[in-house]
């Protein structure tokens, strides 16, 4: 496999600029004749779909969710990154580039980002124009925050609700070139399968969620925009339905994908209650600004009522062990020691599978010196949320939090132009692996969709179609297409009748859920992963014995969608293991055991430093490594210490 | 936090399809966690329908967060449940006690055809959204974003009709079901802010009509809608709507006088 990132060369600040004038164009007469799939309706998928819609081109747009609404973008609570400047604070488009590739600890491509930090002023400009509410200053001019990973108040945001308002005018985008005609919206529409033609993406097959109807569409390309695979961990801060269905699919058709084992875990989150729990909240970390994090410094007293543990017996361990940053240390420290402390059987709150998951995050100082009218004007909105979930008054007793997976940094391999392995099949958004490197900075999601959404594939996608121009017909009764249907059916027909069925889907996603969590989580070694290795495929293949589908394909079937994203997530898993043992290395998400120096994460830029590209090679569980070398020109590796 | 378990019965609605007639059909739910979601409650029962070869309970779900607005069901006559400003998703089985039976039926509406179970057809949202709730700006055509002060206080009201997640609630429990509450939020937001004034007129009035060839019904004024949000949209918007109606039934931004359906 060939793997030619196509990045332009020389200065990077002019590289965006000289690709764009290098790049084939499609005249608009010529537009309308060009055929486009855009595969999910969120920031990403949503913004190119309206965007490609309103320049001419034909687009029918798929989500599964009832609306293009719905999409999961919409629960990014924080905000959005742009170098504006506007709080004359030292920001620019390099300051950005440079957080984000030191926030990505080094594993991403330094053109890619670059071009994300220039587009972020533009984005902001597009959405304001749409009329997204963001938040102002009493000037009547736009507000910022200050957010994680960066020394300068850059990020934009409307409430608790920036992904919503973000989501909802590229929906409202969208809704007018469906208005328009230009794009076909097909809602409650999953893809299961990609039609490759002539070594290019030229369709998918779909099922319809209402009626069960299987059938493909054809097309001149392909772009998906279905966001992340968090899901293999079963709990997570993900939607229900977030799967990685269309990735994987694209995958096993000859798509790399690229540094699987990269996931971000966030450390404030309402804990587990139970066996029946179907997802994880999160809570904004701002709460570590004011909240203490401790367990009880003894075993037995983790059955205590917190408000009884005298201060002698509490461990404060961020502030003991991380004195220069105590509370506020990054996301993937504080996720790690909570585990740790978890591990020596001093976590509290509710067992769950024979463990305490659960640290306190304690506001009983803040309020005493601040009060707790301060306190609720800071995080009110955030406590009855609490209150709502867990059923604890926060302001009489600590909150207990744990870290959950939340964002999946990894992804189809794509190039500069956002094009996979498969000539004609882009990738943008969560679901390509191009921007966060080993680590994504808050408030940078909504940054990277909106920027690939509306202005990266709006004009690559041109790029391609220019240099292919015509591509022969495709017919729905050709024998590439009707294998994909073929093979789709088949696949049904399997997961409905498994030949010992015993348990429905969730069954066995739970399962895979624990022995990813467990060891390919927030913290890694060899031995776990091997084992991991060894049990993933023994559940794979009991799931294919006895999982229980009722009911028929022909008709809404929740189990039937639910079964199908299952059996991809109990392959995608042992990729994540394979990548993860293979990169020798703790970086970002990704913290080997074996890699550490004092509890630090331990890099290796001599013999890690590039993008781990995996290739399917005709069966799960073999899969072959290639190697995307990363230079670094503008940004110098340095070590990460928060000692 | 304390834990106790609970014993309930669901009378649910069946149905297997839009036009196949339906039925309420008795389920216990035992042994249910006061720490379980209302959505997780439903889960169990699932589960232990599917193992025993029984057809699951169809119901909308997906960010269980409170904020895509793909669920909701009406609970004994509640639309989202008992909890006020709480989607069903966020809704805990704490609000409940042991030996309770629950009514469980899906938005009913002629707007929102029955898809199966608790699953309904919102499709006409999009389709009200689709008639004008936007603001016409080309990507990348869009000047600095701190060229055009927008006063907090409008922008923060702005914020407050945009925090509308698209549910259904409004319209389920409305007597009239009337998708008012719906579609004056959003021709709120676009209105209040200085980018929506070009399209702000044809806006309403096109909205408004096809929120009535959705076969919605009109507002009297009943309140229900606000009482049965789950994001506190406001009952106000509805007057500003209808402000906004009678001004381009005598004024028009394109000179375009009637509906574009």
């Amino acid at each position: 496999m060939q793997l030619r990132s196509n990045e332009p060369t020389g200065p990077i600040e002019h590289r965006w600029e000289k690709h764009k004038e290098s790049s084939k164009l499609v005249a608009p007469a010529n537009r309308r004749k060009y055929n486009i799939i855009v595969v999910g309706s969120g920031l990403a998928g949503g913004a190119a779909a309206a965007s490609l819609g309103e320049m001419g081109y034909n687009v029918k747009c798929f989500c599964y969710q009832d609306s293009p609404r719905r999409a999961h973008s919409i629960a990014a609570q924080g905000g959005i990154n742009a170098a504006k400047n506007y709080q004359n604070d030292g920001d620019s488009v390099f300051r950005l580039f440079y957080d984000t590739v030191k926030g990505g600890d080094f594993r991403s491509r330094e053109s890619n980002v670059y071009r994300l930090a220039q587009l972020s002023t533009n984005i902001i400009d597009q959405a304001v124009a749409q009329g997204v509410p963001f938040a102002r200053e009493y000037g009547g001019l736009l507000a910022n925050r200050s957010f994680g990973g960066a020394q300068v108040s850059r990020t934009f945001y409307a409430r608790g609700q920036t992904g919503q308002q973000l989501l909802l005018g590229a929906y409202q985008a969208l809704s007018r070139q469906i208005e328009a005609g230009k794009v076909e919206m097909m809602a409650r529409t999953e893809m299961l399968d990609l039609i490759v033609h002539d070594g290019r993406a030229r369709g998918i097959v779909t099922r319809c969620l209402k009626t069960g109807k299987v059938e493909p569409h054809i097309a001149d390309m392909v772009v998906l925009c279905t966001g992340g695979y968090g899901n293999v961990f079963y709990l997570s801060t993900n939607a229900k339905g977030c799967n990685c269905m269309a990735i994987w699919r694209a995958h096993r058709h000859g798509a790399a994908f690229a540094n699987p084992c990269y996931t971000q875990i966030h450390p404030t989150c309402i804990p587990q209650s139970g066996e029946y729990q179907s997802k994880l909240t999160l809570m904004s970390e701002s709460l570590r600004n004011d909240g203490r994090v401790w367990v009880p410094r003894n075993k037995e007293d983790v059955t205590k009522r917190p408000e009884d543990i005298p201060e002698k017996d509490r461990f404060y361990y961020l502030e003991e062990r991380y004195p220069a940053f105590g509370n506020l240390v990054p996301r993937d420290v504080a996720s790690r020691n909570a585990l740790y402390v978890t591990n020596e059987g001093l976590g509290v709150g509710l067992e769950v599978d024979g463990e305490r998951r659960g640290v306190y995050l304690d506001f009983s100082d803040a309020i005493k010196r601040l009060g707790e009218q301060t306190i609720r004007e800071r995080y009110g909105n955030l406590f009855e949320m609490y209150e709502r979930i867990a059923g604890d008054n926060p302001y009489k007793t600590p909150m207990r939090i744990y870290p959950a997976t939340h964002y999946t940094m990894g992804g189809l391999w794509v190039d500069y132009n956002l094009q996979t392995t498969i000539p004609g099949l882009f990738a943008g958004g969560e679901a390509n692996f191009s921007d966060h490197g080993a680590n994504r900075l808050g408030a940078s999601a909504l940054m990277q969709g909106l920027a690939d959404g509306y202005f990266v594939l709006p004009f690559t996608v041109g790029n391609y179609l220019g240099e292919v121009r015509t591509l022969p017909e495709l017919a729905e009764d050709h024998p590439d297409v009707k294998k994909a249907v073929g093979s789709v059916e088949e696949r049904i027909h399997k997961l409905m009748n498994a030949p010992d069925p015993k348990h429905a889907p969730e069954y066995f996603h739970r399962k895979l859920g624990r022995i990813i969590w467990s060891k390919c989580g927030m913290s890694r070694n060899k031995e776990g992963l091997e084992e991991a290795l060894r049990e993933i495929p023994k559940l794979r293949d009991r799931f294919w014995r006895e999982v229980k589908v009722v009911g028929s394909g022909a008709e809404l079937n929740q189990t039937l969608e639910r079964a199908g994203r299952v059996a991809d997530f109990l392959e995608l898993g042992e990729l994540m293991c394979i990548d993860a043992l293979q990169r020798e290395e703790s970086c970002g998400g990704h913290f080997r055991e074996e890699h550490e120096e004092n509890g630090e994460a331990l890099r290796d830029d001599e013999q890690f430093s590039y993008v781990s590209a995996w290739e399917w090679t005709g069966a799960a569980g073999e899969p072959r490594l290639n190697q995307e070398p990363l230079s670094f020109e503008y940004v110098k590796p340095s070590k990460r210490s928060y000692k | 936090m304390s834990e106790e378990l609970l014993n309930l019965t669901l009378h649910v609605w069946r149905q297997d399809g839009p036009s196949q007639p339906g039925r309420f059909e008795t389920h216990p739910a035992t042994g249910i966690s006061t720490h379980m979601s209302f959505l997780e409650m439903l889960d169990v029962v699932n589960e232990d329908l599917i193992e025993k070869g029984k057809s699951p309970i169809a119901f909308d779900y997906d960010c269980r967060e409170g904020i895509c607005g793909s669920c909701g069901m009406v609970v004994n006559g509640v639309a989202h449940g008992p909890q006020r400003l709480t989607t069903i998703c966020q809704l805990h089985m704490r609000q409940f006690n042991d030996g309770d039976e629950l009514w469980l039926e899906p938005w009913r509406a002629s707007g929102f055809p029955v898809v199966k179970d608790l699953v309904v057809d919102r499709s006409a949202f999009d389709r009200i959204v689709q008639a004008g709730g936007y603001i016409s700006i080309r990507t990348g055509s869009a000047t600095e974003a701190n060229e055009m002060p927008v006063a907090k206080a409008m922008a923060d009201q702005a914020m407050d009709a945009a925090e509308c997640i698209g549910c259904g609630a409004c319209v389920a429990a409305c007597p009239n079901a009337s998708a008012s509450l719906f579609t004056a939020a959003k021709i709120s937001h676009l209105s209040l802010l200085p980018q929506g004034q070009a399209e702000r007129l044809d806006r309403a009035r096109n909205m408004v009509a096809q929120m009535d060839a959705e076969g919605f019904g009109g507002c009297t004024n009943h309140g229900e809608c606000e009482a049965a949000c789950p994001k506190g949209v406001s009952l106000r918007w509805i007057a500003r709507m209808n402000r906004e109606v009678v001004r381009s039934a005598v004024k028009s931004d394109s000179g375009v006088k009637t509906a574009r359906r």
